[in-house]
């Protein structure tokens, strides 16, 4: 026993050495990605592709919210693609009524979908599970409702900002864009650095404080309360710093598109965002990546490349949620890379057995 | 020192604790007694999860009843499950060093405490690892870790060795009866194991139906004719068990 601590701090001393490698590898490997992604990756794909990248980007955003919420401190919101949609009225509504710079523009929709984001999660301090999932989701179609009413701000006067013709016509001004972006390729920056940085507020987040809180309540909340923490300040914040990315993610998304139209935003897109997030894993930060080329890139591949009926995705992930939900509860986020390791190791096997007769025989 | 007076506490229809008062001085105290008789009540009751109908409970001469339940922990109150809760998605590092930051504990000193806590509890495992890949041993001691880290002065350990075998129950009762004198908490042993329960508390309550049955030093207790009944659950004459036989148990 008198020698347990020692033998622990010796293997304490190592341990953080190779963890700090393997975070630098990490880390190589995501500014490679950044910039591979921001310098050449526009001159190779055509617009199309580009604006589907543009919307990848920012629906990760919204994926990175939802993991939050259910991966970090265990809410399931069935409303995220809705509270998108709310951030790009405010987004919409802002950019065409005040005259404020484009980064304020992005944190001021953020700062209102926040509030309108956590008023609709304040239910998550007495329901959890199916009844809080229930009440997002009838977020979502309320949301749905409103906006077919209303319909998205195209410039015109008063709280609603709908002008009079209300038709989408080619009168409709665009929802502007940075004056350092309003070309598509810009912009399409532009919408990277933002995620990313959603991404870096994300990482912080889990890696402090709040991070930990979040497990401890994620894991039990007695024993969280037991902690110290304070459950209701920390659910609150999962909401508000959720909502903030979404709405971020919604201002971008308005100027993305130029002009909003309500049928981008339908309840059921909610739902499966909540799937492909599973999907891609929502335990890890780079399961938002994958969740939102499974939302953006699949449907683009197969409407516009494969002239395949989009409703078809419906089902491709449905089973491969089923699939992820049985084999491997992280995600493909969690599962990639133990299989890409397992393969590493049978390939090395296959190759060590192969070498091994010749070099005894020789 | 903790002073229990007139404890009562009343779900729809059934009392799990009534009337109870006592005093639990410094040290590792005992608190035993049969499924039923108000132990973990009363853990839920100091840690703010239940309210109780009647009483007062002075902890080191504040009125512990007062104190909102997630401010207790920032007070000096640590406890553990009976189920294991250890965090499963943070490392052990983080798993003891979040109990630090909502304690109250200079941020400073928060490594270095931690790193005290871990060592103290003989965990050899690299602080960096995930507390998912542990074994139930090595998680039981990442609990033990985080009721003693940042300043405890009232550590509530609530079956902390179930299911241990013997060798491990053996090492994690020299923790408990170090704790103490390390941190200066008084610490409260709620286990059925009765040999863990003698080697770590000079002093055990017995609880039996919510009332207090016996308190005293844990051999005496062990002893008690009525604490006997209790446990055997009969009227009838038992011819008293030593504190061996009572340990078999």
């Amino acid at each position: 026993m008198t020698t347990a601590p020692a033998a622990g701090s010796e293997t304490g001393a190592r341990a953080p050495f190779g963890v700090e490698w393997r975070l630098a590898i990490r880390g190589v490997v995501i500014a490679a990605l950044l910039v591979f992604v921001l310098v050449p990756l526009p001159s190779l794909v055509g617009s199309d592709w580009l604006t589907t990248f543009a919307s990848t980007a920012i629906y990760a955003i919204v994926a990175l919210g939802f993991g939050i919420l259910y991966g970090r401190v265990g809410m399931i919101s069935l409303g995220q693609v809705a509270l998108l949609s709310v951030g790009v009225w405010i987004g919409a509504r802002l950019a065409y009524g005040t005259g404020m710079p484009y980064p304020l523009l992005l944190l001021a929709t953020g700062a209102l979908t926040c509030v309108i984001g956590t008023l609709v999660g304040l239910p998550s301090l007495r329901l959890s599970g199916l009844y809080l999932a229930l009440i997002t989701l009838m977020f979502a179609g309320a949301t749905t409702i409103v906006l077919s009413v209303t319909d998205f701000p195209n410039g015109g006067g008063g709280f609603k900002g709908r002008s009079a013709t209300g038709a989408l016509t080619t009168e409709t001004p665009p929802v502007r864009r940075p004056s350092i972006a309003e070309g598509d390729v810009d912009f399409y920056r532009y919408i990277v650095v933002v995620a990313a940085l959603m991404f870096l507020l994300a990482l912080v987040h889990v890696a402090s404080k709040p991070g930990r809180a979040w497990a401890s309540i994620r894991e039990s909340e007695p024993a969280a309360l037991a902690a110290g923490v304070n459950i209701t300040f920390y659910k609150m914040w999962a909401f508000a710093l959720a909502s903030f990315m979404t709405g971020v993610a919604g201002c971008l998304f308005a100027s993305q598109v130029g002009v909003p139209r309500v049928i981008t935003f339908r309840t059921q897109d909610s739902l499966t965002l909540a799937a492909t997030a599973l999907i891609g894993g929502v335990f890890s930060i780079w399961g938002a990546l994958v969740a939102a080329v499974f939302n953006q890139v699949l449907p683009f591949l197969f409407q516009a490349q494969w002239s395949i009926d989009t409703n078809f995705l419906l089902i491709i992930f449905g089973a491969g949620l089923l699939q992820v939900l049985l084999t491997a509860p992280g995600g493909l986020a969690q599962q990639f890379p133990r299989d890409v390791a397992n393969l590493g190791r049978l390939v090395l096997r296959g190759a060590r057995s192969l070498r091994g007769p010749r070099g005894t025989g020789l | 020192m903790i002073d229990v007076s007139n404890l009562t506490v009343r779900f729809s229809g059934i009392t799990p604790i009534d009337d109870m008062s006592l005093v639990f001085p410094v040290g590792t105290c005992g608190l035993i007694g049969p499924n039923g008789a108000g132990k973990t009540t009363f853990f839920n009751v100091l840690s703010g999860f239940v309210k109780p109908a009647a009483g007062t409970i002075t902890a080191f001469d504040e009125d512990l009843l007062k104190m909102a339940d997630f401010r207790r922990a920032r007070w000096g109150l640590r406890r553990t499950f009976q189920t294991e809760m250890a965090i499963e998605q943070l490392s052990v590092y983080d798993n003891v060093a979040m109990i630090h930051e909502h304690s109250g504990a200079k941020r400073s000193s928060r490594r270095a405490d931690v790193l005290t806590a871990l060592e103290f509890v003989g965990l050899a495992t690299p602080p960096k690892t995930k507390v998912g890949g542990l074994n139930a041993r090595e998680r039981r001691l990442v609990e033990l870790a985080r009721a003693v880290v940042g300043n405890p002065r009232l550590v509530l350990l609530d079956e902390p060795a179930a299911g241990l075998p013997d060798e491990e129950t053996a090492h994690l009762s020299q923790v408990i009866r170090k704790i103490p004198d390390a941190f200066g908490a008084l610490t409260i042993l709620v286990d059925h194991d009765m040999s863990l329960v003698s080697r770590c508390c000079a002093t055990t309550a017995v609880l039996d139906f919510g009332k207090l049955i016996a308190l005293g030093p844990t051999a005496e207790v062990l002893r008690d004719e009525q604490v006997i009944k209790a446990y055997l659950g009969t009227e009838d004459d038992v011819a008293p068990l030593d504190a061996t036989e009572a340990e078999a148990e």
